[in-house]
């Protein structure tokens, strides 16, 4: 049975030249990369290797820039909680937006039972949060502003070339949450001018819980991991060296691939933007038109709930997303939908549709005629929809 | 997820639809939490004849009000109102711990297409009551853990059973 996937903000196929990469790294088995013993140089030096292909993917000055972690969660937390820690004499005062992942939002909630103050920015229409409100959030006390770089629920992309210069005249420290967009959209960490930039391997078909920290040289951060000195003395604990190789294998390639994925995932979301009115009606698209990944499509479907439609897409062997309540296990709606400005009643009829480099135009195809179907089933339910169809 | 008996009354509801000049029609719910329901009665000699349900929300939801209607259809208004939300769930076997108390109203639908049909009988018309827009609770006054289902006081903000912090939920 074959699953068509349109859930890869969820989880990606692991390529399979990290999957190799990763086997020969098992029967291999590596000594520690801290030992200074031969065996001990042997794994350290392939793990310089996969830092240096991950530095060439986002353009680090030094290899010695990225910190590897476990995955995008531990990378956010280490930027948020390691720059409030080692500021702190400066000011307890951080800037961010109201549409962040959770891992920024409750690494923020933390710390403001430490004191800290948290000024969160809301966005226009789009899902655009405004430099200009930034720069005016900043205070004497600001010691980090932490902007993501595209939303996983809705692939907006935020100005963060213009944020990070504001950040800089402040002499504030940047941070960008970009686990979404590295290895998907070209990112230059030093031509966008961030300090910070947290990303995660199975954005682009690495192995999960590995990921990195991108720390620009000189900025003020602590561990969030203290121990030992690896990493720089960055982050202790005994690298992931099977899941770094797997990730520094899947870097490789997404440098090396990266315009003929673009090109590709850029197809298919013209092609379902373009379909889409031919399949259903009245339906919301909460992704910006012009700023977002080209691997996603947010859409509110008026008048019926996420997780039915999810379920149903399932019962057809089609895995998508959905951001309704019912679904997440909390009773609130997401918040990054109501801070678009969407109603409860629309935004628990989210469908978040991903694709990647092994979707086909087939799938996008089976996926419209699917959804056809179970929208006109939920609606023949739907209190919501034959009220509409009365007024 | 779901057990079988909840993805069967989902993915084939039964009785679903509208009764053209209902005797009695509840509908309960919000779409703050996602779930509406709304169930139409068509009662004969004091016994539901026929019993439809229109729902809007998440898979417990539709399955809650398909088997309440199978429950339902045929009782004598007596018997009727003593369906609760918990014979339902148990009728089910068995929903989420946090489905039940967002998507579990369809006996409370139905007691409210009761208590209508039955003030139509006596004659008296109520306002329609007016939805709160924030913290709407869809069983009385209690507040319950959205996560483990454990009951809360109105102000918590953190749930000590399962350590879910709830400073925006519940």
């Amino acid at each position: 049975m074959k699953i068509i996937n349109l859930d890869h903000i969820s989880s990606k196929p692991l390529l399979s030249e990290a999957k190799k990469a990763m086997i020969a790294a098992i029967e291999k088995d590596y000594h520690n990369p801290s030992s200074q013993h031969k065996s001990g140089e042997e794994a350290a030096e392939v793990l310089d290797n996969a830092r240096e292909s991950v530095a060439q993917l986002i353009n680090c000055a030094t290899p010695k820039e990225i910190v590897f972690t476990s995955g995008g969660t531990e990378s956010v937390n280490h930027a948020i909680k390691g720059v409030a820690m080692a500021n702190a004499e400066k000011g307890k005062h951080i800037v961010t937006s109201n549409i962040e992942h959770n891992a920024v939002i409750r690494s923020l909630r933390r710390l403001k039972t430490a004191g800290f103050k948290v000024t969160s920015l809301s966005v226009d229409a789009g899902g655009r949060v405004n430099p200009q409100e930034v720069a005016d959030a900043i205070t004497d006390e600001t010691v980090l502003v932490s902007i993501m770089h595209s939303n996983n629920e809705t692939g907006t992309i935020q100005p963060i070339e213009d944020i990070a210069k504001i950040a800089r005249e402040k002499k504030v420290i940047f941070h960008t949450d970009a686990v979404d967009s590295v290895g998907v959209v070209p990112i230059d960490v030093q031509a966008l001018g961030v300090d910070l930039l947290s990303f995660a391997s199975n954005t682009f078909y690495g192995p999960t819980g590995v990921g990195g920290l991108y720390i620009r040289r000189g900025t003020r951060v602590f561990p969030l991991l203290d121990g030992g000195i690896q990493e720089n003395n960055k982050r202790a604990g005994t690298e992931n060296l099977i899941g770094i190789i797997g990730m520094g294998k899947a870097a490789e390639l997404a440098e090396r691939d990266l315009k003929p994925r673009l090109n590709h995932l850029k197809n298919l979301k013209s092609k379902l933007l373009a379909e889409l009115p031919n399949y259903i009606d009245e339906y919301i698209l909460n992704t910006h038109p012009e700023f977002s990944l080209p691997n996603l499509v947010s859409l509110s479907i008026k008048y019926i709930e996420g997780e039915s439609v999810m379920l149903m897409l399932d019962d057809d062997d089609i895995a998508v997303s959905t951001r309704s309540a019912c679904a997440t296990g909390s009773l609130r709606a997401s918040h990054v939908l109501l801070s678009l400005g969407l109603s409860h009643a629309d935004a628990q009829g989210t469908l978040v549709i991903s694709f990647g480099i092994d979707t086909t135009e087939e799938d996008i195809l089976a996926f419209l005629s699917s959804l056809k179907s179970v929208v006109t089933t939920l609606r023949d339910i739907s209190p919501l929809y034959s009220k509409a169809r009365l007024t | 997820m779901y057990n079988k008996t909840v993805m069967d009354h989902f993915r084939n509801p039964r009785n679903v639809g509208v009764i053209e000049d209902a005797d009695g029609i509840g509908e309960v719910g919000n779409p703050l939490c996602g779930d509406m329901m709304t169930i139409y009665l068509r009662i004969g000699e004091e016994r539901i004849e026929d019993i439809k349900f229109q729902t809007f929300g998440c898979g417990s939801a539709i399955a809650v009000s398909s088997m309440l209607t199978e429950i339902a259809k045929g009782k004598s208004i007596e018997d009727a109102k003593k369906i609760t939300n918990k014979d339902v769930a148990e009728a089910l076997e068995g929903l989420p711990k946090n489905k039940l108390h967002c998507s579990n109203l369809g006996a409370d639908a139905l007691q409210m297409a009761i208590k209508n049909y039955e003030d139509k009988k006596a004659g008296i018309t109520r306002p329609e009551p007016k939805r709160k827009d924030e913290h709407e609770h869809s069983h009385g006054d209690k507040c319950y853990c959205p996560y483990c289902d454990i009951e809360l006081s109105e102000d918590a903000t953190f749930c000590d059973a399962c350590q879910s912090s709830l400073e925006e939920e519940h």
